[in-house]
């Protein structure tokens, strides 16, 4: 057989293996959001405690929005007590955090609130128009929105204080 | 006979061409087909039309709303790509790179056509070179034979 | 005491598992039957200590000892028997025992069978399967230790992913997939062995015939009781949905089925036998390949188990494979030449080359797809995805072609068709074939790629019914025997022939099923008040009720709905939603109605908390039934082709061109 035809085989494989090997790298449930950098699409939202809060009106502070649910365990339940502290921490230095609580219910959002103590507005998205406007694909995730109105940073997973204060510190 | 099936040909073909005679499809339909074609983000490999998840769900009524407003499917596509990314089409779009995905197989495909046809080719012709020996003419006694059973056989 | 003694069992399985190939490679070259003896009780050896791994498993399962972390992790005191039974294969570590358990069967039935026949070829076909024992082995005695301890022990275990235990299905879907997959190791290595020998002629390929067949069988089953699950237990309405695990079992089946053609030419005409060794080892390595789809975490998958650290091993193994095997191939080319020549391009050969070309390009298409997201991400940095949409716009021309070929192919001549024997065999089939487009069509069917479907369904059953039909006119001219009675002898005499032709047939079935059920679908979701009904095709379907209870280890919901048509009660369904304590989101459970005709398929989407209402959704699926029972027909057409013949076949001369030369290969 002659030569080049031996070596069809190996030159067609390598390709393939380097690939796969690639494809350790690469983690196929994350998914870039192509919102990041753009404007942020528009919200309202009724929070539990009766409050508002709406994209438009905050213009000028920092956002972090975040999506979260009562059953998503544990990830919900590891950040909770981080973002109410970054709550504390930064409310006077015009940063605005909002929870928006997705495919859930009622009581089982307000118990959730009820047992982290959390004191920024938490608000139900209903029909999921705001997840779905914002990308949403899972539980939870954070959008750290900037005084101009840009999604500055999106956090996939349960967020940390170290994040938190570093994504916030950008954004002032 | 052969006649016969060239035009029975002829016109299934016209037949299975012939365009739908319904009128516009209704709306729950394009809700159905839209579905099929967006990705559900929570679930693995499942179109939103097949996912019996919330988020599925939530997005189905979306784009019932979307359609019910005028929008068009091209629109709603764009929609949705703007906020999750291509990922959300649940085949990739016919543009630029994508194109490998759709047309490499049929290249393949028709490329191996092209080989076989040259290799059986070959071998036919080789098959067929000088050296070919003649075969030996056929004893009459079993020829006749032969074509009787042939007959017999044909009936 | 369980967890020490399992990991020692595994650990010198390993060792003796090595020890056999070396030791069988090593008594073969040096002509040492002491050796090649030790190699061969090696493999009984392995066999011994796999089955009482397993045994250990079971008892630490049955036995609920939850020092055994995958038993804390896959058991609890609150799963029913039957599926803590069955936990065993129902996660990473187990299903890499199961693995073990299912390849050492088959080395020591391989072992066994044909230690007679090929006497030259059994140690290196030995020392190859040990080898690939070895790997498995190695997997499990150190990353994947099924027996690995976990302190303290747990007062309970998770138990199983909730859809493992929903459905007896995973009781037989993953052992025969598994037999399927793993049979295949049997043909690669025998054709290893003919590639180190240098025995190249068509003794390997005798062979490896049964075995391949078997293999294809399991994996045919395999793949349909996939299907099953995918529809009964997953809930969704579909039976297919391209997953990227789906596809990896589609792939050995794909390029298996084009090597069972292309053995048959090798077989009469001496040719392509690089082709065939070729596809062999390919087909081995997409069933390593599939396996480590599932294992790596580089592709999301509805069957991904636990991203683990086995991803790079497997890819090394697979690797390791296809240079090795290619190599000694690319070595050995010179003595692979073809022996023949084609007469014609008309011929049963052409026909065959074709068949195999269009599996290959379904599978290629097939391996593209499922690639690309990752490929797209390589290359442009931006994640797509590849479903449904792409695989059925472009596999179902290139499946329609091959129902064509299907059809056809039993209908032209070995050799040389002549214009008079095509015109002969195919007259009525076409004519039946355009008569069932014309039913089809009043029937409803509407569009290119159906009526395509169904018309080259109906003209591959004619040619099939046309071949057993002559067969058995044939045998009665001479014999003058009953028609049970001639169809049984025909089939007797030559089982290769008639059981393909039924698969055939099996094939047609499936075909008619799912472009049924795809193309006269009717689905529909409606939110109904209790009492209330919804229509679709002929059904009335009324909101009952709605329950709940609890059971040891999990909350049902469960509606019921009556189902009428004509306004005559056929049938009461129960779709339900169980809610399991490790789950967040509870695991809808259908309940499906099935007919010859049609399915019934109810999903409970959603419900109000005080039960007054509920979201219900209502699929009919044409003749999804067919598809089953295509493939239990496929299965019963491979064991049909593989029972011995009575014949005693005459020890056949040897006649390869590469001569024998003593402990040189």
């Amino acid at each position: 057989m002659a030569t080049w035809k031996k070596l069809i085989v190996p030159i067609a494989i390598t390709p393939i293996l380097l690939l796969l090997a690639y494809g350790f790298k690469t983690n196929p449930r994350q998914v870039p959001s192509p919102l990041v950098g753009n404007s942020a699409p528009p919200f309202a939202l009724s929070s539990f405690d009766g409050g508002t809060p709406g994209l438009e009106q905050l213009r000028g502070t920092a956002i972090v929005l975040n999506f979260w649910a009562s059953w998503c365990f544990p990830a919900c339940f590891e950040e909770a007590p981080a973002l109410e502290a970054a709550w504390r921490a930064y409310k006077d230095r015009g940063v605005m955090v909002i929870g928006v609580d997705i495919q859930d219910r009622e009581a089982d959002a307000k118990a959730f609130i009820e047992r982290f103590k959390l004191s920024f507005p938490n608000g139900p998205d209903p029909q999921g128009r705001m997840s779905i406007d914002y990308g949403v694909y899972g539980v939870p995730e954070t959008f750290f929105i900037n005084r101009e109105g840009k999604i500055h940073y999106k956090h996939v997973g349960a967020l940390t204080q170290g994040i938190l204060t570093t994504k916030i510190e950008e954004m002032l | 006979m052969r006649s016969v099936l060239q035009s029975l040909l002829i016109v299934a073909v016209l037949w299975a061409w012939w365009p739908c005679a319904a009128s516009a499809i209704e709306l729950e339909e394009q809700v159905q087909l839209l579905a099929a074609e967006l990705r559900c983000p929570v679930c693995q490999n499942l179109s939103v039309g097949d996912s019996p998840s919330e988020m599925a769900n939530q997005m189905r009524e979306l784009v019932r709303e979307k359609l019910k407003n005028g929008e068009s499917p091209e629109q709603i596509r764009a929609y949705f790509v703007s906020r999750y990314g291509e990922w959300i089409l649940l085949a990739p779009k016919r543009q630029g790179f994508n194109w490998v995905a759709w047309l490499l197989p049929f290249g393949a495909i028709l490329g191996g056509v092209g080989v076989i046809g040259f290799v059986v080719r070959r071998s036919v012709s080789r098959s067929r070179a000088p050296g070919d020996a003649q075969l030996p003419p056929l004893d009459p006694r079993y020829a006749s034979r032969l074509q009787a059973e042939l007959k017999e056989w044909g009936q | 005491m369980i967890s020490t003694l399992g990991r020692f069992t595994l650990a010198l399985a390993l060792g003796i598992a090595i020890y056999g190939a070396i030791v069988s490679i090593l008594g073969a070259r040096r002509r040492k039957p002491a050796l090649i003896e030790s190699g061969r009780g090696a493999v009984f050896a392995v066999f011994g200590l796999a089955t009482f791994a397993v045994l250990l498993m079971e008892a630490a399962l049955v036995g609920r000892d939850f020092s055994i972390q995958y038993v804390a992790r896959n058991g609890s005191l609150g799963t029913p028997l039957l599926y803590t039974v069955i936990a065993m294969w129902g996660a990473l570590e187990g299903s890499i025992l199961l693995w073990i358990w299912i390849l050492a069967l088959m080395s020591l039935l391989a072992v066994v069978m044909e230690g007679k026949r090929n006497r030259e070829a059994i140690p290196y076909a030995t020392a190859v399967l040990l080898c690939i024992s070895a790997f498995f082995l190695f997997l499990a005695a150190f990353p994947a230790n099924p027996f690995a301890a976990i302190f303290p022990p747990p007062a309970d275990g998770r138990g199983p992913n909730p859809l493992l235990q929903n459905h007896p299905l995973m009781a037989i879907h993953p052992p025969c997939l598994y037999a399927g997959y793993v049979g295949w190791s049997v043909p690669y290595a025998f054709a290893m062995a003919a590639l180190m020998t240098g025995r190249l002629g068509e003794e390997w390929i005798r062979t490896v015939r049964r075995w391949s067949i078997v293999a294809w069988g399991f994996l045919t089953v395999g793949v349909i009781l996939g299907g099953w699950w995918s529809y009964e237990v997953l809930g969704w309405g579909g039976y297919w949905a391209w997953d990227p695990v789906e596809n990896a079992s589609l792939l050995p089946w794909l390029t298996g089925t084009a090597f069972l053609h292309s053995i048959m030419i090798q077989e009469r005409r001496k040719m392509l036998k690089v082709w065939n060794l070729a596809l062999i080892i390919t087909t081995f390595a997409l069933t390593i390949f599939g396996t480590f789809l599932t294992r790596s975490g580089i592709l999301s998958s509805v069957h991904a188990f636990s991203e683990s650290t086995i991803g790079p091993l497997f890819l090394a193994f697979i690797g390791v494979i296809l240079l090795v095997s290619f190599g000694f191939l690319a070595y050995r080319s010179d003595g692979l030449k073809a022996e023949g020549d084609l007469d014609s391009l008309v011929s049963r050969e052409t026909a065959f080359l074709m068949n195999n070309l269009l599996l290959l390009g379904f599978a290629f298409a097939v391996f593209l797809g499922t690639l690309f997201p990752l490929i797209s991400e390589a290359v442009r940095g931006v994640k797509v995805s590849v479903g449904e949409p792409f695989f059925n716009k472009v596999n179902v021309p290139i499946g329609l072609v091959l129902i064509f070929l299907m059809a056809i192919g039993p209908l032209i001549a070995w050799r040389r068709a002549s214009l008079e024997s095509l015109r002969r065999n195919f007259s009525l089939p076409l004519l039946l074939a355009f008569l069932g487009t014309g039913v089809s069509s009043i029937l409803g069917v509407r569009g290119l790629y159906p009526l395509l479907a169904f018309s080259l369904a109906m003209f591959a059953a004619a040619t099939v019914i046309q071949e057993f039909a002559w067969g058995v006119r044939a045998r009665r001219r001479i014999s003058g025997e009953g028609y049970l009675t001639a169809l049984s002898n025909l089939t007797r005499r030559s089982r290769r022939r008639y059981g393909g032709l039924i698969v055939h047939l099996g094939v047609v079935l499936v075909v008619i099923g799912i472009t049924a059920s795809t193309v006269f679908r009717l689905e529909k979701e409606v939110s109904l008040k209790r009492g209330e009904s919804m229509h679709l095709g002929r059904y009335e379907v009324r909101f009952d009720d709605l329950t709940a209870w609890q059971e040891a280890h999990r909350f049902v919901v469960q509606g019921t709905f009556t189902v009428l048509n004509s306004n005559r009660q056929v049938a009461e369904m129960r779709p339900s939603k169980r809610f399991y304590a490790s789950e967040q989101q509870p695991i809808g459970t259908v309940d499906v109605r099935s007919t010859p005709r049609e399915d019934l398929y109810l999903i409970l989407s959603s419900f109000t908390q005080d039960g007054a209402s509920a979201t219900l959704k209502v699929l009919i699926r044409p003749l999804v039934m067919w598809i089953w029972i295509g493939g239990a027909v496929m299965a019963l057409g491979a064991f049909v082709a593989i029972w011995p013949d009575r014949r005693v076949l005459a020890a056949e001369p040897v006649k390869e061109r590469v001569a024998w030369q003593p402990g040189r290969s």
